[in-house]
């Protein structure tokens, strides 16, 4: 298991493979369907700083507002990633991302655009909720939220060993698509096709 | 059980529990999983989360995940109990508990974009209700999270393309079909509910109702429990595995409910919930009393 710093150099990024179990501390950004769409459609420079070299999570928090107007990730774990593959690739592109975490993997776009720009995407386990909101100590600052609501909004995280596996590695390699073609010739066996 | 009585504090706490404490039956299934996978391998890493997970949601009395679903419920309730006031009280409920964090504002207007903040919206939650000639109420729910709803399907036979016909056999290749199309993008491993027969309305809604049952029970239907068992080893061997990456627990049930059919129609519909599978049952008595329901 390796522990990984945010922001991570590309270099870091490009020695990750498929398979690697990593814990992620430093600071990340939140971002699902609303997030993505607003990021493409305009060049957004107010929160390009807080994406530049680190990795967006595609989560949908519940979160409590303490007292002193401050916030709290009560639970938080990933949501699924694929509705985003129209715009991943793009946004990683355009904002200089070093990573992406969710649950399900993506398609063929952001895998191209992993490789292209030296990013990775990273699976969270899905539901794990009160594993992943402990290991968010500190919400910073909230992008949108009136806007989009708290699930959508863009929040401002710092992570301290948040647990992620590399499904999708910048050299073109995903575990996703590996899984799928197993699985795929698993029941053409249980259903008598040739296989 | 007067007409002024509101059952909205019961309500909350059904929610509370059903968000927050897994039913044992599903951690039973989750540890059996466990076991069976090999050690150090990423399905490992995952299955230990979860458990993990779902001890400290008990603990902290908190979602076991985020999205806290949509609550759909059914309702028996004894001849004169005004529904319209059931309906409401588990609005409130909703609302209440969406406040206390245990559920998140999870209703979206589908026009505009912007959530309703409280968790309640129209169609949200989602209420069956079904008198019978017993003196109680008994109220059953499940809290059906976005991700694995995303991957339930429907299809109608024959499907000339994965060669099933209209029969049990039939089923079983759309089911096993319905297994590999969602890999780990409902949250594997998960609980399978499946309606054969029905419309495009009663048949969701029979399939959701399935995963009520105990994980461990028996279908009355001997050929539906065969089929079951039958799913269920099959469905394993596909090898999506926990969170789809690869491994031996891909899924931990398999529920199949009849409906009868239109002549025309031969539609088989799965529900596919998450291993958070959250359900919660109470039982309310005339004067009040209220007993939780495994």
């Amino acid at each position: 298991m390796a522990e990984l710093k945010l922001p991570v150099s590309e270099e870091s990024i490009r020695n990750l493979e498929v398979g690697d179990f990593v814990e992620l501390t430093g600071r990340m950004i939140t971002g699902r369907d609303a997030a993505h769409t607003w990021l493409i459609e305009d060049y957004r420079e107010e929160v390009a700083p807080y994406l530049e070299g680190t990795v967006i999570y595609h989560c949908g928090p519940v979160v409590a507002e303490r007292d002193d107007g401050s916030y709290d990730f009560v639970a938080a774990g990933p949501t699924t990633s694929i509705r985003e593959e129209p715009y991943q690739a793009d946004v990683i592109g355009r904002y200089g991302l070093r990573g992406v975490i969710g649950k399900g993997g993506m398609g063929p776009k952001t895998l191209k655009g992993l490789a292209e720009h030296g990013a990775v995407y990273l699976h969270a386990v899905g539901g794990a909720a009160q594993v992943l909101a402990r290991a968010i100590p500190r919400v910073e600052k909230v992008f949108m939220l009136s806007e989009f609501g708290v699930p959508e909004a863009l929040w401002v995280i710092e992570v301290e060993r948040f647990p992620v596996m590399v499904t999708m590695d910048s050299h073109g390699r995903s575990l996703h698509d590996e899984v799928e073609e197993r699985s795929q010739a698993k029941l053409r066996e249980l259903l008598g096709f040739a296989v | 059980m007067g007409a002024t009585e509101s059952y909205t504090e019961t309500f909350v706490e059904l929610i509370r529990r059903a968000s927050t404490e897994l039913p044992p039956d599903v951690l039973e299934a989750l540890e059996e999983g466990r076991k069976v996978e090999q050690a150090d391998g990423l399905a490992t890493i995952a299955l230990d989360t979860i458990l993990n997970n779902v001890e400290l949601a008990r603990e902290s009395s908190a979602p076991i995940c985020q999205d806290t679903g949509t609550p759909v419920v059914w309702i028996h309730h004894p001849t004169g109990v005004s529904t319209r006031g059931l309906q409401k009280d588990f609005t409130a409920a909703v609302r209440e508990a969406t406040s206390r964090k245990y559920l998140r504002p999870n209703a979206v207007d589908t026009l505009t974009g912007s959530n309703t903040g409280d968790g309640a919206g129209r169609g949200i939650p989602f209420l069956h209700f079904e008198e019978w000639d017993e003196p109680r109420l008994e109220v059953r729910m499940i809290l059906k999270g976005g991700g694995s709803e995303n991957v339930g399907a429907q299809y109608k036979l024959p499907d000339a393309k994965l060669g099933a016909g209209r029969n049990l056999e039939g089923v079983r290749r759309v089911v096993l079909d319905a297994v590999v199309e969602a890999q780990g993008k409902g949250c594997a491993p998960g609980v399978l509910g499946v309606c054969v027969g029905g419309d495009r309305v009663s048949a969701f809604e029979e399939s959701k109702r399935q995963l009520l049952r105990p994980l461990k029970d028996t279908n009355p239907t001997p050929e539906l429990a065969e089929l079951e068992a039958r799913l269920f080893k099959e469905g394993n061997e596909l090898g999506v595995g926990p969170m789809g990456f690869g491994g031996e627990t891909t899924l931990l049930g398999v529920k199949v409910g009849v409906l009868d059919r239109l002549p025309a129609c031969y539609f088989v519909t799965i529900s596919y919930m998450c291993w958070a599978s959250r359900k919660a049952a109470v039982s309310i008595d005339q004067e009040g009393g209220v007993t939780w329901l495994s």
